[in-house]
């Protein structure tokens, strides 16, 4: 796992469709994904975004089309996925720990995110928007290649904001592969758009990768 | 590269211990034996010869108190996605939760049972029996906890349902402990362990089915 590999890092989805409860959510998402790249992926609420990020992270079964994801994943939503009862820094290391990454790479999360000052406050007592911020600082802590962020914006000011960005960047640099689902456009550049509600996945190129 | 466990369970007994769920089994435990001889009487003979199953009785409703709490936080708050994202398999985040499920109320039970059959008249030559029963049960109960959680996590009326569906499975575990602990136990405790070996084998394949079920 980790940075050594990032080269070989990919994402291909060829024909991929999902359905859930007898509905169809999407079909004949086609994309070639690789090291560095930037996916913005659009739609409105209940288009499938979520859904998208769930198969690419293995959490869905996939019924037609192919998918073949190589490297780590790390995911973030709209779930807390800490202990309340833990402080921040504590709940943020069981993931570090369990992952075996860096001490360093926590720090920097932490310090971006601002919420050194926050890390011994148990995460019970913390706001919703401090909720989010820890649960990116868990993700740009991760040495996963690929990183899949749901709605990472929601509840953020705008200086945060612009540390998910910077975070983004930094990732780009060492080879791995974002995938941001949201509502808001990125105010970074982007590879590759999957518009959901346009044609059901149709990819549409913007750029192209660097 | 390898899954540790080891965090995964300590996460368990943690939560177990700080979520003061700990102690209710056991006060659980203790209150029936308490209560039993101001029910059936202080009469030591009577005792002696119900006072194996009424422990036995307690320690299975007691395993199901935290059943509420075992499953259904961690899909809650993304745990269960996080670690399935990490490559653990179902059945391996089950065997975690069962081993940790047992030894936050498995060796507290234990203990408790020392109190609770000096409480309800069963002698100093039966505590032997009664430890080791318990060693031998409890982690089929565990499974069988987890599994339940599992089974009924999302659903309103959890707990109920989950009580149904573990009183049945439970049963042979049940009659083979308190048979144990009965003036002429024969191989109980042999079939005990036979029954127990069964459901705690059994168990992480059932509840990692029904985490699977969960996620769709």
């Amino acid at each position: 796992m980790g940075q050594g590999q990032s080269n070989k890092t990919s994402i291909m989805m060829d024909n991929l469709a999902c359905m859930r409860s007898n509905r169809l959510i999407y079909q004949h998402i086609s994309l070639q994904i690789s090291a560095r790249d930037i996916v913005w992926v659009k739609g409105r609420n209940g288009s499938g975004k979520s859904t998208l990020l769930r198969q690419i992270a293995s959490l869905l079964p996939i019924l037609a089309g192919q998918l073949e994801v190589l490297g780590d994943i790390g995911l973030t939503d709209e779930k807390l996925t800490f202990d309340t009862n833990l402080p921040l820094e504590k709940a943020l290391r069981f993931w570090t720990d369990l992952d075996d990454n860096s001490l360093s790479k926590l720090d920097d999360a932490m310090q971006l995110f601002d919420l050194v000052m926050l890390s011994t406050i148990p995460i019970r007592l913390l706001s919703t928007g401090q909720r989010k911020r820890a649960n990116l600082a868990r993700i740009f802590a991760s040495e996963a290649a690929i990183y899949l962020l749901d709605e990472p914006y929601n509840g953020l000011d705008q200086d945060n904001i612009k540390a998910v960005d910077k975070a983004m960047g930094l990732h780009q640099k060492t080879g791995g592969i974002t995938i941001i689902a949201s509502h808001i456009k990125p105010a970074i550049k982007i590879d590759h758009i999957l518009d959901l509600d346009r044609e059901y996945g149709h990819k549409h190129k913007n750029g192209g990768p660097s | 590269m390898s899954k540790p466990l080891y965090p995964l369970i300590e996460r368990e007994v943690r939560n177990a211990w700080s979520g003061g769920n700990l102690w209710m089994p056991i006060i659980f435990f203790i209150s029936i034996a308490i209560l039993f001889p101001f029910a059936v009487g202080p009469d030591a003979k009577i005792l002696a010869i119900t006072g194996g199953g009424v422990l036995w009785i307690a320690a299975l409703l007691a395993s199901l108190l935290p059943m509420e709490r075992l499953i259904l936080p961690d899909r809650e708050n993304g745990f269960l996605d996080q670690l399935i994202v990490r490559g653990y398999s179902d059945e391996l985040i089950a065997i975690a939760k069962i081993i940790g499920h047992w030894f936050a109320f498995g060796p507290p039970l234990i203990i408790a049972s020392l109190f609770a059959a000096a409480l309800i008249g069963q002698g100093d030559d039966r505590m032997g029996l009664i430890i080791l029963g318990l060693a031998i049960g409890t982690p089929a109960l565990a499974g069988l906890g987890v599994t339940v959680s599992a089974l009924t996590a999302g659903l309103s009326g959890a707990s109920a349902i989950g009580g149904l569906l573990l009183v049945p499975i439970a049963i042979p575990i049940l009659i083979f402990g308190a048979a144990s602990l009965s003036p002429e136990p024969g191989s109980a405790l042999q079939l005990l362990a036979a029954a127990s070996l069964a459901v705690t084998i059994v168990s992480p394949f059932a509840a990692g089915a029904a985490l699977r079920a969960l996620r769709e």
